[in-house]
C-alpha cells in the first residue's frame, strides 16, 4: 500500500516536472514579468518561434530587480541551462559577465546606440546585446500647470515650488487631500539609488563611486541635493513614497493624484492606455537640472539587455532569438506598442515611433548624456554598494539621519565594503 | 505560530514516558532495541540529510569567503566575517528589530490572548463557530495575511486609514509601513492579528481543565475576579502558558516572510533572518550570509535556554 | 433588580468584546473578498460593500498565468510531505515512544533543536544538496527539504500517541510472536488513526503555507507552490495594480484551508493543545 503510493507520487512528479514534448528545440527566455513589458515579450518570442519553427518558454521573473538579480545569480552558479536567454539589466553585465556567451562576431551591434554597447562589453566580451535603452524621466500634468499658470521647471528647488503650489491651489479647489505634488522612487532598493544619483549628478556631486574606484559620495553637495530631496517629503511627497517602487508612485500619478512623477518610459503607454484617469492629461521632460551653475540635467542610465546564458546547448536558437527581438522591426513595435525606447538610433527618426512617442525626440540625447550607475567601478560588489546607497537616503528622507552625517557613514561603510577602495 | 512549535510543546509537557521498567535485558528485549534502531534510521538519516547537514555547510562558509557565482571556489578567512558582522550597525539593527518585535509581539499576543480565552471560557452560546472563526488567520499562509494586510494599510488607498480618517481618529492618511518610526509597529500589528487568537485557543484548553471547585473556593474566600485571576487562575494555566510562550518566541526570532512581502529588505523592519538572507541572496555573499545565520542559530539556542530555565518548562520526555 | 441588571450588561458586555473578537479576525479576509470582486478604479474605493461585483480578478488569475497548476502544485508537495513525513514518523515513534535504549533522550533533544532551525540558516546549504541531487525546480526538491520541519514535529507528536497505548497490546502481539514490523503496521497504526489524522492535516497546513523554500528552490511559474505565485502575481493588465488579483489569488488558496479548519477544528484544537495544557 505504502509502496503504491510512493510509485504514485513519483509518477506523478515525473508528469509535473516533465517539459512539454516537442521535436523542435525549445528556447527558455526569463523576461520581466511587469505590466505590458511582460505582453511584449511574449509576443515577439513567440512571433519568432512561429518563424523559426521553434517554440519558447517564458519564464516570469520577480519584479524587483535584486530579486531578480539573485535568481539569475543561483541559476547560473548550479550552471543550470533551464534558461536559456536572460533578460539582464544595465547594471548586472559585470556582475554576470562570467556566465554568459561571447555575443561578439554572432550579433551585429552596429546602429545600437555605442554607451550601451560600451555598457555591455566587459573585458573586450559582448556579454549582452542591448534591448532597450531607458533614462528617467520627468512626468508632468500638463493641464495643471497650464490651470494654475505655471512654467514647467527648470531646476529641482523651481520644481519644488511649483510642485507646492499647484498641490496647494488643487487641494484648495476639491477639498480633499489626496493629490500630491511629486513621487518617485523612495524605497530602499535599486530605484532609490538611480533617483539619487540623478540628484547628485545633476548638483555636480559626483557619481558616488567614480570609475577610478574613488568613493566620491561625501560631498557637502551631495548633502545639499539630499536635504532638498528630504524637503519634499510631508510636503509635496507623501510620506508613502518611502515605500514605493516605480509602480506605485505610478499608480498615484495614473489615478489623478500627482503633479510631477519620475519614471521611466514605459510609463508613457501606459498613462494614456483607453481607461487611464489621466490620458492625454500628461507630458513628458528631462529631469530638471541641479543648483548652481554648473548644474546639469542628469538622468539615469537603465535599460535592458538580452543575454546568452554559457550553459545552454541551444547557444544557436538563442542566438537567433536574441537576433530577432533585439532587430529594428521588433524595436519598432515595442515602441510604438509599449514605449521602450530603442537601442537602434535610426529608430527615433522613425516617423511612426514618434507619433505614438513625441517625447522620443529630445530622449535620444538624454539617453547618450544619461549617467551611468557605478556598475563598472564597483563590479560584483555593485549591489552592495547600491544597497547602502539607498539606505543612506532612505534614511535621510525619512528623517532618521541628516545629510552629512549619513554621507560620513556612508564613505566609512563603503571604504569597508571595497576593501579600501580597491574594490 | 508553527505548526512544529506547538506540537513539540504538546509533548514536551506530556508526563513521563510509560515504558517498561524490567529488570535485565531479555532476548526479546534485545530484538526490540535492535528493531528500535532500525525504525530510526530512515528518520535520522533524512534529518541529517534535509537538517544536519545543510546546517554543518552553513557553519563551514561562514569561515570562508564563497560567493553565490561560484560557490567552489573559496578561502578560509577566519573569523573575518563574525568580526564585519559584529561592526555592522544595520547587524545590530536587526538584532534590535527581531528583540524588539518578539518581546512586543509576545507580551500583546499573551495579553490579549489570555482576554480573548477569558472572554469565550464564559459560558455562551455559539462557541464552535467563534473558535472556528478565530483559527481562520492562523491558517491564512503568512504571505498572503501580509499581502492583505499591505492593502489594508495602504496609504493612499488603505481601507485602514479610510476607516480612522472618517471616525476622525487621524487627521491625514499614516504611511503605515513607509514611514520608519510605524513600520515595525505595523508589522508587529500584523503577526498580534495572525497569532493572537490561536494563543487564545492554547489558553483556553488551559482555562477549561481548571476545575470549576477551584472558583467556588475563591468566591467563598472572597477573592474578587482580578484576585482570582491572578492568584489562582494563572498560577494553574502557567506550565501550558509558558509552552506556547516558549515556541512563540522561537518562532519570532526567526521571523521572514511578514517582513519581506511588507517591507521588503527596507533597514528599518528588517529582522535577522531577512539580513541574513539579504546577505547571502541579494549580495552573493554566501560567507557573510552563513556567518548571520550561525549567529541566528546561537541567538535562538540562547533564547530557548533563557526561557527554559527562568520559565521552568519541563521537558520531562526528553529528559527521562 | 440591580443584580438582574447588571447580569444582562454584563452579558450585552461579553457579547460585545466577542463581537469585536470575531470582527478583529475575520475582518481582514473579508476585506480580501471584497477587493478581489472590484475592478478597476472601484479597488482604489473603500466602501465596504462591492458596488457591482464581478469575477474578472479570478479570471484573469487562471488565465493569464498557470495558476490551476500552481495550486495542483501546492496540493502534492503538501501531500507527499504529509505522507512521507507520517511514513517516517510513525516507525520512528514507535522507537521512541516504546523502546527503552540508550541514546533516545539525546535524540528527542536533537529533534527538538532541529524544530528550532531558522530556515535561512540552513539556506545554502540546502540550495547545494537540492542542486546535488538534480532536484531543482523540481517538485520533490520542495518535498525533500520542508521534511526538515514537518518531520521533528511528527515525530514529537506521534511518539507521545505511541507512548499512551496501553502496553498490553503489545505484549498481547509479541506472544504470538510477531514481528516489531508486524506490531506496528498490525496493532498500532489501526489505532493511531486520528493521530496520524491530526499531524498529517498540521504538516499539510505548515507546508502549503511555506514560502523561503518555494522561493528558493523553483524557478519557473510552472513548478511554483501557490505562496509564491501570490507573492509574484504581477498587474499584467493596463494599469491596474494588481491588488485585486494578489486579493482573489488569497481567497482561492485560504478557503480550502478555511474548510479544512472548519471541518476540523475540533481535532485541529485538541491536537494543538491537548499536551501543552497537562504539565
Amino acid at each position: 500500500m505504502r509502496r503504491g503510493l510512493c510509485t504514485a507520487l513519483v509518477f506523478l512528479a515525473a508528469v509535473l516536472a516533465a517539459p512539454p514534448a516537442g521535436a523542435q528545440t525549445t528556447i527558455a527566455i526569463a523576461c520581466s514579468a511587469l505590466g505590458i513589458e511582460a505582453r511584449l515579450c511574449r509576443e515577439g518570442a513567440e512571433e519568432w518561434a512561429r518563424r523559426s519553427g521553434n517554440q519558447v518558454r517564458l519564464v516570469s521573473t520577480p519584479n524587483s530587480g535584486t530579486e531578480r538579480l539573485a535568481l539569475y545569480q543561483q541559476l547560473l552558479a548550479a550552471r543550470s541551462a533551464d534558461i536559456d536567454v536572460f533578460q539582464i539589466d544595465a547594471v548586472w553585465p559585470g556582475i554576470l559577465a562570467n556566465h554568459l556567451l561571447d555575443l561578439h562576431g554572432k550579433l551585429d551591434t552596429a546602429g545600437h546606440i555605442e554607451e550601451v554597447v560600451r555598457n555591455n562589453t566587459v573585458g573586450g566580451r559582448l556579454v549582452a546585446m542591448p534591448w532597450f535603452a531607458n533614462a528617467g524621466l520627468l512626468y508632468y500634468r500638463r493641464d495643471l500647470l497650464e490651470a494654475h499658470g505655471r512654467r514647467l521647471p527648470e531646476t529641482w528647488r523651481e520644481l519644488t515650488d511649483t510642485a507646492a503650489a499647484v498641490m496647494q491651489a488643487e487641494r484648495a479647489r476639491d477639498g480633499s487631500d489626496r493629490m500630491w505634488g511629486y513621487v518617485f522612487q523612495g524605497r530602499a532598493y535599486e530605484g532609490l539609488t538611480v533617483n539619487g544619483l540623478e540628484w547628485l549628478a545633476s548638483r555636480g556631486a559626483g557619481h558616488i563611486v567614480e570609475p577610478d574606484g574613488r568613493i566620491s559620495v561625501n560631498n557637502p553637495r551631495a548633502a545639499e541635493a539630499l536635504s532638498l530631496a528630504r524637503s519634499w517629503i510631508e510636503r509635496i511627497t507623501p510620506l508613502g513614497v518611502l515605500n514605493y517602487a516605480e509602480e506605485e508612485a505610478r499608480g498615484v500619478f495614473q489615478s489623478g493624484n500627482a503633479v510631477f512623477m519620475r519614471n521611466w518610459p514605459y510609463a508613457w503607454p501606459l498613462l494614456n492606455a483607453e481607461d487611464s484617469p489621466v490620458r492625454g492629461r500628461v507630458a513628458v521632460a528631462v529631469l530638471p537640472r541641479g543648483a548652481g551653475e554648473d548644474g546639469t540635467h542628469a538622468a539615469a542610465l537603465g535599460g535592458e539587455q538580452l543575454a546568452v546564458s554559457r550553459y545552454t546547448p541551444r547557444a544557436e536558437q538563442a542566438v537567433d532569438l536574441i537576433r530577432h527581438l533585439t532587430s529594428r522591426e521588433e524595436q519598432k513595435r515595442r515602441a510604438i506598442a509599449g514605449g521602450f525606447s530603442p537601442s537602434i538610433i535610426a529608430l527615433y527618426e522613425d516617423p511612426e515611433v514618434l507619433e505614438a512617442n513625441p517625447f522620443f525626440r529630445d530622449l535620444l540625447a538624454t539617453l547618450r548624456a544619461a549617467v551611468a550607475r557605478p556598475s563598472g567601478a564597483t563590479g560584483v560588489r555593485y549591489n552592495r554598494v547600491s544597497a547602502e546607497f539607498a539606505n543612506a537616503a532612505h534614511a535621510v528622507l525619512s528623517g532618521r539621519s541628516e545629510p552629512a552625517e549619513a554621507l560620513d557613514r556612508l564613505e566609512d561603510r563603503l571604504e569597508r565594503v571595497s576593501r579600501g577602495g580597491r574594490w | 505560530m508553527s505548526v512544529a512549535g506547538q506540537a513539540a510543546g504538546r509533548t514536551a509537557i506530556a508526563p513521563a514516558a510509560a515504558t517498561a521498567r524490567r529488570g535485565g535485558l531479555s532476548g526479546m528485549e534485545i530484538r526490540r532495541q535492535r528493531a528500535a534502531w532500525l525504525f530510526l534510521a530512515p528518520m535520522l538519516v533524512v534529518l541529517a540529510l534535509v537538517a544536519g547537514w545543510p546546517l554543518l555547510r552553513t557553519v563551514y562558509y561562514a569561515f570562508t569567503d564563497a560567493t553565490l557565482f561560484d560557490l567552489d571556489y573559496h578561502g578560509f578567512v577566519g573569523l573575518l566575517n563574525f568580526r564585519f558582522l559584529a561592526t555592522d550597525p544595520d547587524w545590530w539593527r536587526a538584532v534590535w528589530n527581531t528583540l524588539l518585535f518578539t518581546i512586543v509581539s509576545l507580551a500583546l499576543e499573551t495579553a490579549l490572548g489570555l482576554i480573548i480565552a477569558l472572554t469565550l471560557d464564559a459560558r455562551l452560546r455559539g462557541r464552535g463557530p467563534l473558535r472556528a472563526a478565530m483559527l481562520i488567520p492562523w491558517a491564512i499562509p503568512t504571505v498572503v495575511s501580509a499581502q492583505m494586510w499591505g492593502w489594508m494599510l495602504h496609504d493612499q488607498y488603505g481601507v485602514i486609514n479610510a476607516v480612522l480618517l472618517s471616525l476622525g481618529i487621524i487627521a491625514t492618511p499614516w504611511a503605515w509601513v513607509a514611514d520608519p518610526s510605524l513600520a515595525l509597529w505595523s508589522v508587529v500589528a500584523v503577526d498580534v492579528w495572525k497569532t493572537t487568537p490561536f494563543m487564545a485557543l492554547l489558553i483556553l484548553a488551559a482555562l477549561q481543565l481548571v476545575p470549576g471547585a477551584v472558583y467556588e473556593a475563591a468566591k467563598i474566600d472572597g477573592l474578587g475576579p482580578v484576585g482570582t485571576f491572578f492568584r489562582i487562575t494563572l498560577p494553574l494555566i502557567r506550565p501550558g502558558l509558558m509552552v506556547a510562550v516558549l515556541f512563540r518566541a522561537l518562532d519570532a526570532l526567526r521571523v521572514f516572510d511578514l517582513m519581506y512581502v511588507l517591507t521588503g529588505n527596507s533597514p528599518s523592519t528588517a529582522s535577522m533572518s531577512v539580513y541574513a538572507r539579504q546577505q547571502l541572496v541579494d549580495f552573493q555573499d554566501v560567507g557573510m550570509g552563513s556567518a548571520a545565520a550561525t549567529f541566528l542559530v546561537l541567538i535562538v539556542a540562547a533564547c530557548a535556554a533563557l526561557i527554559i530555565t527562568a520559565g521552568r518548562v519541563r521537558f520531562d520526555s526528553a529528559g527521562s | 433588580m440591580p443584580r438582574g441588571l447588571r447580569r444582562m450588561l454584563g452579558s450585552i458586555g461579553l457579547y460585545l468584546l466577542v463581537a469585536v473578537i470575531v470582527v478583529y479576525t475575520v475582518f481582514p479576509f473579508y476585506w480580501a473578498v471584497v477587493s478581489s470582486l472590484k475592478g478597476g478604479q472601484a479597488l482604489f474605493g473603500t466602501e465596504l460593500l462591492p458596488r457591482d461585483p464581478d469575477l474578472r480578478n479570478y479570471v484573469a488569475l487562471f488565465r493569464d498565468q498557470p495558476f490551476g497548476r500552481n495550486i495542483l502544485n501546492s496540493v502534492f508537495v503538501a501531500g507527499s510531505v504529509v505522507a512521507v513525513s507520517l511514513a517516517l514518523a510513525a516507525g520512528a515513534a514507535y522507537a521512541l515512544g516504546r523502546v527503552r535504549f540508550r541514546g533516545r533522550a539525546p535524540i528527542l533533544m536533537v529533534i527538538l533543536g532541529v524544530s528550532m532551525f531558522p530556515q535561512v540558516a540552513v539556506l545554502s546549504g540546502m540550495f547545494e544538496l537540492i542542486r546535488w541531487l538534480g532536484l531543482y525546480n523540481n517538485l520533490l526538491g520542495l518535498t525533500l527539504s520542508y521534511l526538515i520541519f514537518t518531520l521533528p514535529f511528527t515525530v514529537w507528536v506521534l511518539t507521545t500517541f505511541m507512548r499512551e497505548l496501553p502496553k498490553e497490546l503489545e505484549e498481547a502481539a509479541m506472544m504470538d510472536g510477531a514481528t516489531p514490523f508486524v506490531t506496528i503496521t498490525r496493532v498500532f497504526l489501526p489505532l493511531m488513526g486520528p493521530a496520524l489524522a491530526t499531524t498529517g492535516l498540521l504538516a499539510f497546513i505548515a507546508a502549503w503555507n511555506e514560502f523561503l523554500f518555494a522561493l528558493t528552490f523553483t524557478l519557473t511559474n510552472e513548478m511554483r507552490t501557490v505562496p509564491v505565485a501570490i507573492a509574484l502575481i504581477t498587474g499584467s493588465s493596463a494599469f491596474e495594480l494588481p491588488w485585486g488579483r494578489i486579493m482573489a489569488a488569497s481567497v482561492i488558496v485560504t478557503v480550502p484551508l478555511i474548510l479544512l479548519v472548519l471541518v476540523f477544528q475540533r481535532r485541529i484544537v485538541s491536537g494543538l493543545t491537548a499536551g501543552a495544557v497537562k504539565g
